[in-house]
């Protein structure tokens, strides 16, 4: 067992030696390195095939037609397309967009960029397990909503929309709907044949491909149109031009090829081992789950320890690789976002740990994960003034706090 | 986020973690932060009849730098006189710790602990609440 032991699975993924294995084969004179827009050679058509080989691949994870994917540079480039592209596209149609707060800073920061451009954006709340209500989001179209961006997976709890009911609601009133899937494509089933999903930003460092590479899926039938945000060569059907990084798109390929593959024993694995990390400590006092306890994939686990603060956490727990929801690890001092949007107190985001486990975690780490997390939540509670308090029974929000 | 090795040395092994009895009448309480911030902190001093710090406990909810600027303040306040105490700059603390920017509020934060438990202190020495 090699420490740290990386649980961070949602933040990105190592790439799977088969995925890097194919990769090395476009790289070198040796290899098929040509430009795929090259038209006039072997070099160009053998590297053009390896990129239709890779973009069939891509489409039957999620059941799609081939030409329905764009190469991008990533999941977080896909949400900028699909989003900008189709708002500035239809803008005579309408300027109302929705999303949710708990979106992902590529879909929330794009939709913050149109604001300033004149569009008009609407953020629902999510309800505390961290699903879209559907009532909430039928009362929120209007006459001039043009698209509704709402994630498959959220990044920090896991929990998973229900695709088929939002795309069914948006569908009936002609209103696109985009979805990022970079968290969920791969680990839980996406069928565009059957939802009503006109856009689809994919990533492949989530499921053990490259980083720096990524697809949009748009629909054909029926068609969706985008303003491009990439010019220069019209490249993808002019949707995103540039030259196709053959290796990264290879890669790409390969690790959807394996999660379709994988998908369902990984899934059965990762719940074995995420249900063994929760056994090993959820009879704690006071340690709370975060998110809906089924609806979410099975490697995620995102879990708040009262009266801990999660960067001290996290140095405790200093040979495990995990993320916190706690403003001490990121750059501002604000907790998380999601936790937040959830209506999670300020004191339990703060007190958060998310353990994402994959594909390469082995229940030897999960034990030890365990262990050390239940010896140093106690020890931090030992010095914890707040776990006194609270084992005074003082309520804490009762107390009028000296903050500066 | 790279650790400095007295950060480290703090919180694996922090000074004076504890409690006095608040009541007691030569213990000055500060308490600071809050849990919406993701910092709380706790500093209890105990003062003898010459005006000198002669012990001190803290207990810290909050990041590694918090809890090692708070850990840091009782080592140093011990043996001082009030007066002296006081003097104790956020940015000795910060510097001590080779705190990062984004930490120093944590230094600043202990600043506030230290003269809250003398407040606190010297509030029940004369008997009035200020």
């Amino acid at each position: 067992m090699k420490l740290p032991i990386y649980m961070d699975y949602s933040a990105t993924t190592p790439v799977d030696p088969r995925v890097a294995e194919r990769m090395c084969a476009y790289l070198t004179l040796e290899g098929d390195f040509g430009n795929p827009a090259s038209r006039s050679h072997a070099f160009g058509w053998r590297a053009e095939e390896a990129a239709e080989q890779a973009r069939q691949q891509v489409a039957e994870l999620i059941n799609a037609d081939p030409k329905e994917i764009v190469w991008t540079s990533g999941a977080t480039e896909s949400d900028n397309l699909a989003i900008k592209g189709a708002a500035y596209f239809y803008r005579k149609k309408g300027r109302h967009i929705i999303t949710c707060k708990t979106e992902h800073k590529a879909v929330l920061d794009s939709c913050r960029h149109l604001e300033r451009d004149g569009f008009e954006v609407t953020y629902l709340d999510p309800e505390p397990d961290g699903l879209i209500d559907l009532d909430r989001l039928r009362a929120a179209l209007r006459e001039d909503t043009i698209l509704v961006s709402l994630m498959h997976v959220n990044n920090e709890i896991g929990v998973i929309q229900d695709l088929e009911a939002i795309g069914d609601l948006t569908r009936s009133r002609n209103i696109l709907f985009h979805v990022d899937a970079a968290q969920g494509a791969g680990k839980a089933p996406i069928d565009l044949q059957r939802l009503n999903v006109d856009l689809l930003s994919l990533s492949a460092h989530k499921v053990y491909g490259p980083k720096g590479i990524g697809a949009l899926y748009v629909r054909r039938k029926p068609r969706v149109r985008l303003e491009a945000q990439m010019h220069g060569g019209g490249h993808e059907r002019g949707m995103r031009s540039g030259t196709l990084p053959t290796h990264q798109i290879v890669g790409m390929g390969e690790a959807f090829r394996l999660a379709r593959a994988e998908m369902a024993t990984d899934n059965e694995r990762l719940l074995g081992l995420r249900q063994r990390l929760w056994d090993g400590f959820k009879d704690m006092e006071q340690v709370f789950l975060n998110g809906h306890p089924e609806q979410r994939i099975a490697g995620n686990l995102n879990v708040s320890f009262a009266f801990v603060e999660g960067e001290s956490l996290i140095m405790a727990l200093r040979d495990l690789a995990v993320s916190s929801g706690s403003a001490c690890t990121s750059a501002s001092l604000e907790p998380s976002y999601v936790l937040r949007a959830l209506g999670r107190e300020d004191e339990l985001a703060h007190s958060s740990l998310r353990f994402t486990l994959g594909r390469f975690s082995t229940y030897e780490e999960v034990d030890y994960a365990v262990a050390r997390i239940r010896t140093q939540v106690e020890r931090l509670r030992d010095i914890s003034p707040l776990w006194d308090m609270y084992k005074e029974g003082i309520d804490l929000k009762s107390v009028h706090w000296i903050a500066h | 986020m790279a650790y400095s090795d007295k950060v480290l040395d703090h919180y694996e092994h922090p000074r004076n973690v504890g409690v006095f009895d608040t009541k007691d009448h030569s213990i000055g309480t500060g308490m600071v932060g809050a849990p919406a911030c993701g910092d709380v902190m706790r500093l209890q001093i105990k003062v003898n009849e010459q005006g000198v710090i002669e012990d001190a406990r803290f207990k810290t909810y909050g990041c590694g730098s918090a809890i090692a600027s708070s850990s840091l303040l009782t080592e140093w306040v011990k043996g001082k006189t009030l007066d002296q105490a006081l003097l104790i700059k956020n940015s000795e603390i910060a510097e001590e710790l080779a705190l990062p920017p984004v930490k120093v509020h944590c230094s600043v934060l202990a600043e506030d602990a230290i003269k809250a438990a003398i407040k606190d202190y010297a509030t029940k020495q004369n008997g009035v609440a200020t």
